[in-house]
């Protein structure tokens, strides 16, 4: 078992809510190296020989199995960027849990772009959550780049379950998802911004199978001076559902900019968006206070929910 | 015991000052149930929120057991035992139900006491739990939570703003049990508005409020008899629905 230091285990404690143990099939990227790793017998981890990151390949055996791949960059000044594929085959049910955390306590930027490919094979059930998170009393910034492809083929389900907690000064998400017949998608993505961070979320989902259907639900607070900028796009190619819903609170002096756009190219594409942007509801403030909670305890009780 | 004296509130309107509460008076004993009544727009409701500290009022005290509370926040007028039941309560997405009643009662809750919470109030508990307290959830479902979420602990005094509305027929018998047994224990003073003369009815003690002022206040049996075909539009056997 490697030895993990503690800075880099309360990281984890932040960004990996299932708790990261050194059992099954794990792989823990720390500073730009694989610090430990684990296979099992359905699902195998390898290292990738032409540039950074691992190849990830989980059985149609895999039923309900966890795959643990956590980054942690904890030197100030370091640019880290990780190609990992993961290839599903038919039938397979896996959670995989990512997630990065950085600890910068210097100057300099530390920066981690993860691109991930999901190759998805018929019928398979996957759940991605990722979580984004910074800390550190360093001046240097941390700053998160991910970019996630996902391709489905016909009957599979793709749950993505993404979260920025806190800390993250820059971050741009890019979200490509190309589905197929009958496929099932469902984004949730949270984010919190605070300070003078700014946030970044394009996402494209093509719905080209007859009979898919897309659910992007997207939640974020935005407070201090930070920027949030959201654009999820259905493009609907094909018979086929997709609903997008941005919610965001906005707070102090921070900006929100709410783009979803619906693009349908079939007479049979349902598409509806939703955006809401506002600030916390005064009348839920006052239930709130009816309950003995003070103005702060409330505020932090309606974001804690929000983003729940 | 709570004192309410001369309370008063003369909101801006446009830069018009509006008389809403005119110097109003009144107590309520320990156990007691008072109803308010009167008709629309008569200050029922502000009169509700002047006690929970949620309009500021221009003059007047609140006491509630010879504490002066009038200065108090709503933060600590609930900390002091005062629980109140919105007329229209306001939704949370992503709470879930049992967070809510947890955040009422100011503990976490386990299930069965949020399923003796919600069976109260004619929610079936286990289809609720999880569920949030969003759009998804109707208005008398909402009305409903919201009852529950004032039971959730024990208070001094609770206010309820028109509980019945929006309530179907068969919760509302069941509503009408709930406020009996409150009631009947004598362990929490209540305030209720209500329109229904079923809830009037249950009342020790009526107060009938019109534009701003207390039209009339008194026991059940000296008041009762005068709002049966008084025009106050409060009860349902008003002149228009015997004629």
């Amino acid at each position: 078992m490697a030895d993990i230091d503690q800075v880099t285990q309360s990281v984890l404690a932040q960004i990996d809510s299932e708790g990261f143990k050194q059992e099954g099939a794990y792989n823990l990227r720390y500073n730009g190296y694989s610090l430990c790793h684990g296979n099992t017998e359905h699902i195998k981890i390898e290292k990738k020989k032409d540039k950074q990151g691992i190849d990830v390949y989980i059985s149609g055996e895999t039923k309900g199995e966890q795959v643990h791949i956590p980054v942690v960059v904890a030197v100030s000044g370091m640019t880290d960027e990780v190609y990992n594929d993961f290839y599903v085959e038919e039938g397979a049910e896996v959670v995989i849990v990512a997630g990065c955390g950085i600890h910068n306590s210097g100057c300099n930027d530390s920066r981690h772009d993860g691109i991930h490919t999901f190759h998805v094979g018929k019928n398979a059930n996957v759940r991605y959550e990722e979580k984004h998170y910074g800390e550190g009393e360093g001046t240097g910034a941390r700053i998160l780049n991910p970019v996630t492809k996902i391709i489905m083929e016909e009957n599979s389900v793709f749950t993505l379950d993404t979260a920025q907690i806190k800390g993250v000064d820059s971050t741009k998400r890019e979200t490509e998802v190309i589905m197929g017949e009958n496929t099932k998608l469902f984004v949730i993505e949270k984010l919190m911004t605070h300070d003078k961070q700014n946030a970044v979320s394009n996402m494209d989902i093509y719905l080209n199978g007859a009979g898919s259907s897309a659910q992007i639900t997207s939640r974020s607070v935005a407070k201090g001076e930070s920027g949030q900028v959201f654009h999820p796009r259905a493009i609907g190619n094909a018979p086929c559902h997709a609903h997008i819903q941005c919610d965001s609170i906005i707070m102090d002096q921070a900006r929100v900019c709410s783009i979803p756009e619906i693009d349908a190219n079939h007479v049979d594409a349902a598409i509806i968006h939703e955006a809401a942007i506002g600030r916390i509801n005064n009348e839920q403030l006052i239930k709130l206070n009816t309950f003995g909670l003070s103005e702060e305890a409330a505020e932090a009780v309606i974001i804690e929910n929000f983003l729940n | 015991m709570l004192e309410v004296r001369n309370l008063v509130f003369h909101p801006l309107d446009n830069g018009v000052e509006k008389s809403i509460i005119e110097d109003i008076s009144f107590t309520v004993e320990d156990g007691e149930m008072l109803v308010i009544t009167g008709p629309n727009g008569g200050g029922k409701s502000t009169m509700a929120k002047l006690l929970m500290g949620i309009e500021p009022l221009d003059s007047g005290h609140i006491i509630m057991d010879g504490i002066d509370i009038t200065d108090y926040s709503i933060a600590q007028r609930a900390n002091a035992g005062i629980g109140f039941a919105f007329q229209q309560p306001p939704r949370f997405k992503g709470m879930t139900v049992a967070r809510f009643l947890s955040l009422a009662a100011g503990a976490q809750l386990s299930e069965r006491v949020c399923c003796d919470l919600l069976s109260g109030v004619g929610l079936c508990a286990r289809e609720y739990l999880n569920r949030e307290v969003d759009g998804t959830l109707s208005g008398g479902e909402m009305k409903r939570l919201e009852i529950a979420s004032v039971l959730a602990k024990p208070h001094k005094i609770c206010i309820f703003d028109e509980p019945e509305a929006g309530i179907d027929l068969w919760s509302f018998s069941m509503l009408v049990k709930q406020f009996e047994e409150l009631h009947a224990n004598k362990r929490e003073s209540l305030i209720l508005i209500s329109h229904q003369e079923r809830i009037i009815q249950m009342a020790d003690r009526i107060m009938v409020i019109k534009d701003g002022k207390i039209d009339a206040i008194g026991k059940r049996e000296q008041v009762f008899p005068g709002l049966v075909g008084e025009d106050t539009g409060c009860v349902c056997r008003s002149k228009q629905h015997k004629a």
